[in-house]
């Protein structure tokens, strides 16, 4: 079988189907039991960390407190 | 520690030295103009960097503690302005080849192959899309990747040599286009040497990216560092192989794509079509996704759309490239695909426009009294209107009438004015006042300037477009009783001389209004007062 006719045959078949599986249960991923909780936390990442990156373990909360 | 130091600047020292020495040779060799200028460039770039790290090794290092409790701010600066300088020169750029169009007097003579119509095209194309667009992607992506991630960018000055790296490719880039540097594929135009560079930047930059998001804090990676992420490595990926060429040789800027007929053509349009998908949607859509929840205070509507919207997007961008080439020599089954899949594509875009729009439901009020957040929302009504455009133009029927006229012209510029553009606009005006510690804004009355100068000047624009490209489609099908065609070429280009007009004079309200938002930038900067309660860090008045 030449190559165009075989890599055909697997993007029509095996890799159609693996994409198409892979969707599907990104979609139940989504909607799994116990999602709208986590995801309620998530969605509100942006509005943690706006001024300084988080403390690293062992070190003070902030810039001010090691400085004052 | 400092002996490493010491080190990496003799490697330095030497790799500069014979990048300007190499350019030195390549500057007498030269087979072409372009390639000759560039050298020159090069030269005198990596030369200026070899003394200013020759004069700098051996100094005592400063020390960089402390530095993880902050954010690499200094960089995302820069970028912000790099943005709106390249905004201007690139809206400038368009709105006077606009004009070369109505008034064909504008290609002067005495700059004749440097500044006619076809050398300033592609420079107001790359300027706008890659110049203006990429900085701000990287700008925002900067911002965004560390306080999502709540750390500080990885790599240290390496974000330095991204940001520069990519203003050293615009300059390359454009000199390029003027002086006849093109492979003439579009929005590839850069030659090969050009592309060489762009590779190094880009995999620094994904190296920032990537190190930032493993270092995180986070336990989640959020969802605007997903599309960024996807925007970084598909581009990475059409990239390199829409540029598989073979130099003619190393001291001149011409080169041989591997790529034989019809294959070049559809891995072309498999580049250019996912240029628009991950460069100007995918990246501008991490920015919304940011910049609409922290403007409106309120987090986005739905997460489990926006990770369905995330998958969707990327599955099905990546097959809509052929519906550039309906009725070429592309097999007719790839022209369908490309097609339907364009077609089923207006689901996810609408899907990621609606939990934009709904992520303002309960504070609508906001559209009333926050100019800022009004032009991200337009940006979105722009994003929902060219996406249906778009997936409708694709359709084999409509495209036999709008393929070559004005109307796919008009299509990419109420995409490109209307969603990157009045996004980015809103992104800047989040972003000045946060990196520079402003209380607010110099004037919300200067934005609100802008939003209407730039929407009416986008209105103007498309809806001009639309009636020329019409109107030169079906004067091009035209057939009299015997079947022989009405029109010649030049009957079409007579008739589209009023629309030709109105169209500059969008683009002159739409370059007007970017003009008023770097004043107001500007103001702010200098003028607006400080954040008293945030200034534990001081911050450089650049």
């Amino acid at each position: 079988m030449e190559l165009y006719t075989l890599l055909r045959q697997f993007a029509d078949s095996w890799m159609l189907l693996f994409l198409f599986t892979f969707f599907i249960g990104v979609i139940v991923w989504a909607f799994r039991p116990g999602s709208t909780k986590a995801y309620k936390d998530t969605a509100n990442i942006p509005f943690r960390h706006d001024d300084a990156p988080a403390p690293s373990e062992g070190q003070p909360a902030a810039n001010k407190e090691a400085r004052a | 520690m400092a002996k490493g130091r010491k080190m990496s600047n003799y490697i330095k020292l030497i790799a500069l030295g014979l990048v300007t020495l190499f350019a030195m040779i390549g500057t007498n060799y030269a087979r072409d103009l372009a390639y000759q200028v560039h050298a020159i460039i090069v030269m005198i770039v990596a030369g200026g960097l070899f003394l200013y790290t020759l004069r700098r090794t051996d100094e005592p290092k400063v020390a960089a503690a402390g530095l993880e409790n902050e954010y690499f701010d200094s960089v995302i600066r820069a970028g912000t302005i790099a943005t709106a300088f390249w905004g201007v020169v690139g809206f400038l750029a368009g709105t006077f080849i606009a004009f070369q169009l109505a008034f064909p007097a504008l290609n002067f003579e005495w700059a004749d192959g440097l500044a006619n119509f076809g050398r300033l095209r592609p420079l107001h194309t790359s300027a706008v899309i890659f110049a203006f667009g990429g900085n701000a992607l990287i700008a925002t992506s900067f911002y965004v990747v560390q306080r999502t991630s709540a750390a500080r960018l990885w790599g240290g000055n390496l974000a330095w040599f991204v940001f520069w790296g990519y203003q050293l490719f615009i300059v390359l880039a454009a000199t390029g286009y003027l002086l006849g540097g093109t492979q003439s594929k579009e929005y590839a135009e850069p030659e090969w040497y050009v592309d060489l560079w762009l590779t190094i930047v880009w995999v620094a930059y994904l190296a920032v990216f990537l190190g930032t998001i493993i270092k995180r804090k986070e336990p989640h990676i959020y969802v605007a560092n997903w599309f960024y992420l996807s925007f970084i490595v598909t581009v990475a990926m059409l990239h390199l192989i829409n540029n598989m060429t073979i130099p003619v040789s190393i001291w001149g800027s011409k080169s041989v794509i591997v790529w034989p007929g019809v294959q070049d053509a559809m891995i072309q349009w498999w580049y250019g079509h996912n240029a628009v998908g991950f460069f100007l949607t995918a990246g501008f859509l991490g920015m919304m996704y940011y910049f609409i929840p922290k403007q409106a205070e309120r987090p986005v509507f739905s997460y489990k759309l926006s990770i369905i919207h995330f998958w969707a997007l990327i599955f099905l961008y990546i097959w809509a490239g052929p519906h550039h080439l309906h009725y070429t020599a592309l097999p007719d089954w790839a022209s369908t695909l490309g097609m339907v899949m364009s077609v089923i594509l207006w689901m996810p875009s609408w899907g990621g426009m609606i939990n934009g729009l709904m992520t303002l439901s309960g504070a609508w009020d906001k559209l009333r009294t926050d100019p800022v957040i009004r032009m991200m929302v337009i940006s979105l009504g722009f994003y929902g209107m060219s996406t249906f455009e778009g997936p409708m133009m694709s359709i084999r029927a409509v495209n036999s009438l709008s393929h070559y006229t004005d109307w796919t012209i008009g299509h990419v510029h109420s995409g490109a004015l209307g969603w990157n553009g009045m996004i980015t606009f809103g992104a800047l005006y989040y972003l000045v006042p946060a990196l520079w510690k402003r209380e607010s804004l110099y004037s919300l009355r200067l934005v609100s300037w802008h939003f209407w100068l730039a929407t009416i000047g986008i209105i103007l624009y498309a809806a001009s477009m639309w009636v020329t490209g019409i109107m030169e489609g079906l004067m091009w099908r035209e057939v009299d009783a015997n079947g022989f065609l009405v029109n010649s070429f030049a009957d079409t280009v007579a008739a589209k001389f009023p629309m030709y007009v109105v169209r500059g004079l969008g683009g002159v309200m739409f370059l007007a209004g970017a003009v008023i938002m770097c004043y107001n930038l500007w103001m702010t900067v200098r003028k607006a007062p400080a954040k008293e309660a945030s200034l534990t860090v001081p911050v450089p008045a650049e």
